[in-house]
């Protein structure tokens, strides 16, 4: 169990105006770069009405409703609440007995960039030529028949963050993806999502250049190489500005203008310095982390959150007061030296900070199928410790957190009127190691059903002898 | 056997050893709980273990306690044995990728079946009471395999000897079973086919079993490696065959059965696909039953249904992870797993006690509930494969332990300075 750069081997806060604002940005952030030039073309198949009557639904926002309705008309929450009418010709799913969450959402994962099977023309995860490759996307290396994103939908995700690998200082942007069934990468891509930017602390990136000799070789080298990068960033930034303030102000000005040299890694830069592209950072230790939030005062971006983060705990007021999110696992540790102080009630105690924005993630094709029992086992240490975590709190950690932390709190994570339709009935509680997802709907499209029999949704698995039974 | 009898069997233990045992401050009783034994007393319900001297003296639904039994009630609450932790390297490794602190592995580039990593078991281990609070009491020490990295020395198919090691201090057990790579892993240690690696197992038991050989004529072994090599294959003790593939898993029986070898398949991923081939030949399988994904061209068949298919079919399933000696606690929820996935509870249970305890020669001190046998046993506040479960009380080798841990202490360091705001 070793994070993603061993496997290869081996194997916003800031958008608080929503999702208007995130199309605003996004457009305003052109200065430098055109508007994507690989759109998103998903788009959710028109399905009739639904009502989920006399479930208990956790809303993802600390929220707990019993015997509750939840009504989806056009892909959207239409409605939360108790005897809800039922809209002619809508779809009846009887909740009795069942729990409703929002789609679960993992911020960190390789899926499709680390596909099963886990063989070497599949290691697309890591740019490691060089420590800075703010030039690189991860949605160019999704495989999108990747078996995993079956499992994981199965396990109740519907939306996840690709991001790149953890060997490089900086490694390039991330993707956020719906979970649905696709040939190509951007029939999966989230419209409208910010791509995120991958830094990686401490032992990943020192091993990786330090073992060839090359910089970072250090940790000291590590922050040294990312600093020279802000520099560089700002200055192109501040180019561009320029390059704009003498477009607007017209005339002679405007004409003789000549626009800066385009480079795909400092638009990457540049765009998280101007908020548009939130900063996804692999942090284990809590000394790093604080080192990073200097960093991120000194050049003028913000952290989203420290993914990994298994020292977190010991800086828990510190991240609240700071605004950035902790995306933690329930029970990782010890593998390397950075993660030795792992401990099963990191994720509560995050929560249980004033203002904390706890996340659980799985970093795993294994662990992003059962997230729900990873934030389980994180609440019961929790209650042990003497916390209060209903399942109402714990779900927060699955759906509205991560929302945050990848600006996407407008559109998903909660159970709110006017919120895309991504919903998980399940058989029971959740924090149990025995419930299942019985349907999942993305933008009230039922994606999965527990018990349908259906052929895999990979191809890779398709016509498969071993998948279909009998004795070889 | 029903409980009514077992409690007039345990009575009657109770009535021929209590007398022996005097009041003692060491006496706990352990009172109205649900006992899963995993031995021929069964499950009791509302049951109590009577626990003198580090022994269990008394297991029944009626048990007095002597004068001066510290009584506990467990109002219902669930008693197992300890936990088995799977096979692996806990205990010779203490952090994953910092070599120095593995001793796992051997990377001689040699054959050396006689490798015995329990020489480097570290019981003050720090994984080791990780797993130990969370209900683990005993596990198998596997050597690794390794190809060797950039060009060096590695291992060879046959990984070297396994033991049973006890998570309460004493050192391991004397070497049960032999480990060796059959299917995708023994490709890298058999010039990149797994076809080799029969090849290179064939020779190295011919050697062993006294072949003979012209003066200066390569051979595979040291004396040493033909000695245990001969012990194991003649006293009929477990090869650990590694392999995931159906179609490597009836090579594998085959070639046993050809060798007169007593196989255990490690791995099974695809196990479920010759379930009725494993039953008829006796084989159990040692699978990790969140094993879902074909990761590998050896795992296409892989499901989460393998226990469940594999036990219905009759074939003996004991459970284990693949991963690092850091997630040995996470093997009772992929059992948890495996029973949401269709096996039975019970089988779920018998996968992480008793039934690797049979496989592995660490009967009946582990695995089982028994009069007479010293406590090794779990009190938990829940269904022990519910994630949610935590330990209430455990005892090893016949002594409570602490449930305390370097990491519990840096939980409460932290703890306190989050409840007063410094934590920065």
């Amino acid at each position: 169990m070793l994070d993603e750069t061993v496997r290869a081997i081996r194997r916003l806060t800031r958008l608080a105006a929503g999702a208007t604002l995130v199309v605003l940005a996004a457009s305003a952030a052109r200065a430098a770069e055109p508007a994507d030039p690989y759109p998103s073309t998903y788009v959710a198949a028109a399905t009739p009405a639904l009502l989920i009557r006399g479930a208990t639904l956790l809303t993802g926002n600390g929220t707990r409703l019993d015997n509750a309705d939840v009504l989806v008309v056009d892909g959207r929450v239409a409605a939360v609440g108790h005897a809800l009418a039922q809209p002619a010709g809508a779809r009846i799913v009887d909740g009795t007995g069942r729990w409703v969450t929002p789609g679960l959402i993992d911020l960190h994962s390789h899926l499709g960039v680390y596909p099963s099977p886990a063989v070497s023309a599949h290691m697309d995860g890591n740019e490691m030529t060089a420590p800075v490759t703010a030039n690189v996307w991860a949605e160019h290396s999704v495989w999108p028949v990747d078996p995993g994103f079956q499992s994981a939908l199965e396990g109740g995700v519907t939306t996840l963050q690709i991001l790149p690998g953890s060997g490089n200082l900086i490694g390039g942007r991330s993707v956020v993806l719906k979970n649905v069934a696709a040939v190509t990468y951007q029939a999966m891509k989230f419209p409208g999502a910010p791509q995120g930017l991958k830094m990686a602390c401490g032992e990943n990136p020192k091993r990786v250049y330090g073992g060839k000799g090359a910089t970072p070789m250090t940790r000291m080298g590590n922050v040294a190489g990312y600093r020279a990068q802000w520099i560089e960033a700002s200055e192109y930034l501040h180019d561009w500005k320029d390059y704009d303030a003498k477009k607007a102000a017209g005339g002679k000005a405007a004409e003789d203008a000549k626009p800066p040299k385009r480079d795909l890694r400092l638009d990457t830069l540049a765009g998280a310095l101007k908020g548009d592209i939130p900063v996804q950072m692999h942090c284990y230790r809590a000394d790093e982390m604080a080192i990073m939030l200097d960093m991120s005062k000194e050049f003028g971006f913000h952290i989203a959150a420290f993914h990994h983060a298994t020292e977190a705990y010991k800086i828990a007021n510190l991240l609240a007061e700071r605004g950035v999110c902790a995306a933690m696992w329930a029970d990782w540790w010890g593998f390397k030296m950075e993660s030795n102080d792992g401990i099963e009630e990191n994720i509560a105690l995050i929560d249980a900070a004033p203002k904390g924005c706890a996340i659980v993630h799985s970093d795993s094709q294994e662990g992003v199928q059962r997230l729900n029992q990873e934030a389980a086992k994180a609440q019961a240490r929790g209650v042990a410790a003497g916390f209060q975590i209903p399942p109402e709190r714990a779900i927060t950690w699955l759906t509205q957190n991560p929302a945050q932390a990848l600006g996407l709190q407008r559109q998903i994570g909660t159970l709110e009127a006017g919120k895309m339709a991504d919903l998980v009935v399940w058989d029971r509680n959740p924090f149990s190691v025995y419930a299942h997802a019985e349907q999942v709907y993305i933008d009230g499209v039922l994606q999965f059903e527990r018990g349908l029999v259906a052929p895999p949704r990979s191809d890779f698995l398709l016509g498969q002898p071993a998948t279909i039974g009998g004795t070889p | 056997m029903n409980s009514r009898c077992i409690t007039r069997l345990a009575a009657l233990a109770l009535a021929v050893i209590a007398p022996l045992a005097p009041a003692h401050a060491d006496s706990v009783l352990l009172q109205n709980g649900e006992i899963y034994t995993q031995g021929p007393a069964g499950t009791l319900h509302g049951g109590s273990v009577l626990i003198v001297d580090g022994r269990i003296r008394g297991l029944g639904e009626h048990l007095s306690a002597p004068p001066g039994t510290r009584v506990v009630d467990l109002k219902g609450r669930p008693v197992t044995p300890a936990l088995f932790g799977g096979l692996g390297q806990l205990g010779v490794v203490e952090v994953s990728e910092e070599s120095a602190t593995d001793d796992g592995t051997l990377h001689l580039g040699q054959m050396r079946p006689e490798f015995d990593p329990s020489y480097a078991f570290n019981p003050d281990s720090i994984p080791v009471s990780v797993a130990r609070v969370d209900g683990v009491g005993f596990a198998v020490l596997v050597p690794g395999a390794s190809a060797g990295a950039k060009g060096g020395p590695g291992s060879s198919i046959l990984h070297g000897l396994a033991a049973v090691t006890s998570l309460d201090g004493r050192a391991p057990r004397p070497p049960a079973a032999l480990s060796v790579s059959l299917g995708q892993d023994a490709e890298a240690l058999a010039g990149d086919s797994r076809a080799a690696a029969y090849m290179l197992l064939s020779q190295a038991l011919e050697e062993a079993r006294g072949g003979q050989f012209a003066p200066g004529e390569q051979r595979l072994l040291t004396p040493a490696g033909r000695r245990v090599l001969a012990r194991f294959a003649a006293e009929h003790r477990p090869f650990l065959f590694e392999v995931d593939r159906a179609a490597d898993i009836r090579t594998a029986v085959a070639f046993a059965q050809r060798e007169k070898l007593n196989a255990i398949i490690v791995g099974g991923a695809e196990a479920w696909r010759v379930a009725p081939l494993l039953a008829a030949a006796h084989v159990p399988v040692v699978i990790n039953p969140l094993d879902d994904l074909p990761e590998s061209f050896d795992q296409i068949g892989a499901t989460l249904q393998n226990a469940a298919r594999l036990q219905s079919a009759g074939v003996v399933v004991a459970f284990t992870l693949r991963g690092s000696p850091h997630e040995v606690r996470k093997l009772r929820q992929a059992a948890g797993v495996a029973v949401a996935s269709g096996l039975p509870w019970a089988a779920g249970l018998a996968a992480i006690t008793n039934t690797p305890a049979q496989l592995f020669g660490a009967t009946p001190e582990f695995g089982t509930l028994a009069v007479g046998l010293p406590a090794n046993l779990v009190v938990w506040n829940g269904d022990p494969l519910e994630v949610t479960s935590l330990v209430d009380a455990e005892w090893l080798d016949g002594q409570e332990r602490s449930l305390r841990t370097r990491q519990t202490e840096l939980r409460d360091r932290y703890m306190e300075r989050l409840r007063a705001g410094r934590a920065r």
